[in-house]
């Protein structure tokens, strides 16, 4: 009797905070599909629109801020992956003098973020003269402490002998490596690009700092522009523009939540 | 010989990570601490050596004091609370629950949202008058309050944002340490007559113990890390009470060009984080091991 009345409290609990955790999205959806004048007016009969998104992306160069997203999401996940894979098998399974010490720096980075870093590394752009680049804004995070470390965790469960029988055949290191260990550590490239891509396409500071033209900023720079400067206070515009901006990694979301939520489990766990 | 050739490819292994790791992180850490030691290079005049006086300018910086103690009431609300809640959130997707998926999905979606993006919606719920938050006290038929431009309540409205951004992030990884806790645990413990609440306090809550140390480094880094929505809903204001230290680095570096004290900020800020994240290490690391 305690224990089902319990249960229901649970429920109900979990529930209400669930309802109020996804508020502001249901907020969003509702403002941005409807016309300007029911922003905060709740009425189920209001008529929909898409007139709100319409109006976003032509006020604003969208189209050219997803492209640069898209270049850039893909620029550091090419990067993490080849850096952090070589990194990774290295402190996985090679013996050399400093490893502990150049391991213990990797680790460092976990810490000192290159978010933290943004005075001096402007000044590191500038003089490479990459300021306003697609590679200014990914360079300082290709080189990631985190993947290095998780990957390197992956490529220590695989079975020696593996590699050992791929020796005999007469296979070098990166033969080895390609063949053998990125093939089984494939959950874990899933996982941590999930990760990369979601963290990348959302962030906001680094970007802005190095960035100061239309041809590189990423959306959600141009987000922040477009908001501040164009719109006053056009609620259901803003609004719009923000969905869109999150949108493409919103549907991924919800079309591969399963995964999403496994593959940040995974890059966790260790 | 055979191991002078292991070293090599060690060595070169790594090469390219190691390089762009100096260049971006060790290397600007290094030269952060050596540039708080000299003037900002304005015009004609070049830098020059200033020993300590960039470090008399912060202790006598009435800005930098109020930045810091918010940044400080930021971190010691927003970490308990988020770190609480993520734990509350996992204990009920991960028991039975009617809707589990949705509510799993419904805590874990702010994670993947842009915080500048769902700075703009809060900025909404938060406008006086006519943003839900007050609609909905008005039904209460409670007065209009100005959260953001009220520099008593300021604090306390980012910090509710940076809250529902974490929660279910760190939600995550309670959820995948529970999971790995073995059932028969909680057959023995049944058996033995132990309550749900007992069962968590001796049982679940001491084998998460290394989930909440890795969440709370997270958590400490995040508090000092995530500032996005201070530029989207207040810019630090009114008076400077929601700005908090990245925010105020950024403001002085890129807004004012003093890239002198800006640099003296960010060692005040990595001297900050290591304390934390070493004090805590060691204060959890041992109830990790003794309890």
């Amino acid at each position: 009797m305690t224990h089902s009345f319990d249960r229901a409290l649970n429920t109900v609990g979990a529930w209400v905070l669930a309802l109020v955790w996804f508020l502001p999205l249901i907020y969003a959806i509702w403002t941005a599909f409807h016309p300007g004048a029911y922003a905060t007016r709740f009425d189920l009969l209001a008529p929909l629109t898409v007139e709100n998104f319409v109006n976003a992306w032509n006020a604003a160069p969208f189209a050219r801020y997803f492209l640069n997203t898209v270049m850039l999401v893909t620029f550091i996940l090419i990067g993490q992956f080849v850096l952090c894979t070589l990194a990774a098998y290295a402190f996985a399974r090679y013996a050399f003098p400093g490893k502990s010490i150049l391991f213990t720096l990797v680790l460092l980075q976990l810490l000192v973020m290159p978010d933290i870093l943004i005075v001096e590394n402007y000044v590191t752009m500038r003089r490479l003269d990459l300021v306003d680049t697609i590679a200014a804004i990914g360079l300082p995070y290709i080189a990631s402490g985190f993947g290095i470390f998780l990957l390197r965790q992956t490529f220590k469960t695989v079975p020696k002998e593996l590699e050992e029988a791929a020796r005999v055949e007469g296979a070098g290191p990166l033969t080895v490596l390609w063949k053998v260990y990125v093939p089984l550590a494939k959950p874990t490239y899933l996982a941590y690009g999930l990760v990369s891509v979601s963290h990348h396409w959302n962030n906001f500071l680094w970007p802005l700092i190095v960035t100061n033209s239309v041809e590189t900023r990423p959306v959600t720079v141009g987000l922040s522009v477009f908001s501040a400067v164009d719109q006053g206070i056009d609620w259901s515009i803003i609004t719009a523009a923000t969905l869109m901006t999150s949108g493409p990694l919103l549907i991924a979301f919800l079309l591969f939540q399963r995964q999403f939520v496994q593959s940040f489990m995974r890059a966790g766990i260790k | 010989m055979l191991a002078r050739r292991e070293w090599i490819h060690g060595w070169l292994l790594l090469t390219p990570a190691l390089i762009l790791l100096f260049a971006f992180t060790h290397y600007p850490a290094v030269t952060t601490v050596w540039h708080s030691f000299f003037s900002t290079p304005r015009g004609q005049r070049p830098s020059t050596f200033v020993g300590l006086d960039n470090y008399d300018f912060l202790l006598a910086d009435s800005t930098f004091w109020q930045v810091l103690s918010n940044n400080l009431w930021y971190a010691l609300v927003t970490i308990p609370v988020s770190i609480a809640l993520a734990l509350m959130m996992a204990l009920w997707v991960d028991g039975k629950l009617r809707g589990r998926g949705f509510v799993r999905m419904a805590y874990f979606a702010p994670t993947v949202l842009p915080l500048i993006a769902v700075a703009n919606i809060w900025l909404f719920f938060y406008t006086p008058g006519f943003g839900l938050i007050d609609q909905v006290r008005g039904l209460f038929g409670l007065a209009e309050v100005n959260w953001l431009g009220n520099p008593d309540l300021v604090l306390g409205s980012v910090i509710v944002v940076a809250i529902w951004k974490e929660a279910g992030f760190f939600m995550i990884f309670y959820l995948a340490a529970l999971q790995a806790i073995s059932p028969s645990l909680r057959e023995a413990a049944s058996i033995e007559g132990a309550g749900r609440w007992t069962y968590f306090r001796r049982v679940t809550f001491p084998l998460l113990m290394p989930t909440t140390l890795f969440v709370s480094v997270n958590a400490v880094i995040n508090s000092f890390r995530l500032v996005d929505h201070i530029f989207v809903m207040t810019e630090g204001g009114p008076d400077n009470a929601s700005s908090l230290l990245l925010f105020y680095i950024y403001e002085t570096a890129f807004q004012y060009w003093d890239t002198a004290y800006a640099a003296t900020l960010t060692v005040v800020l990595l001297v900050l984080l290591s304390i934390l994240a070493i004090g805590q290490f060691f204060l959890v690391d041992r109830r990790v091991h003794y309890r």
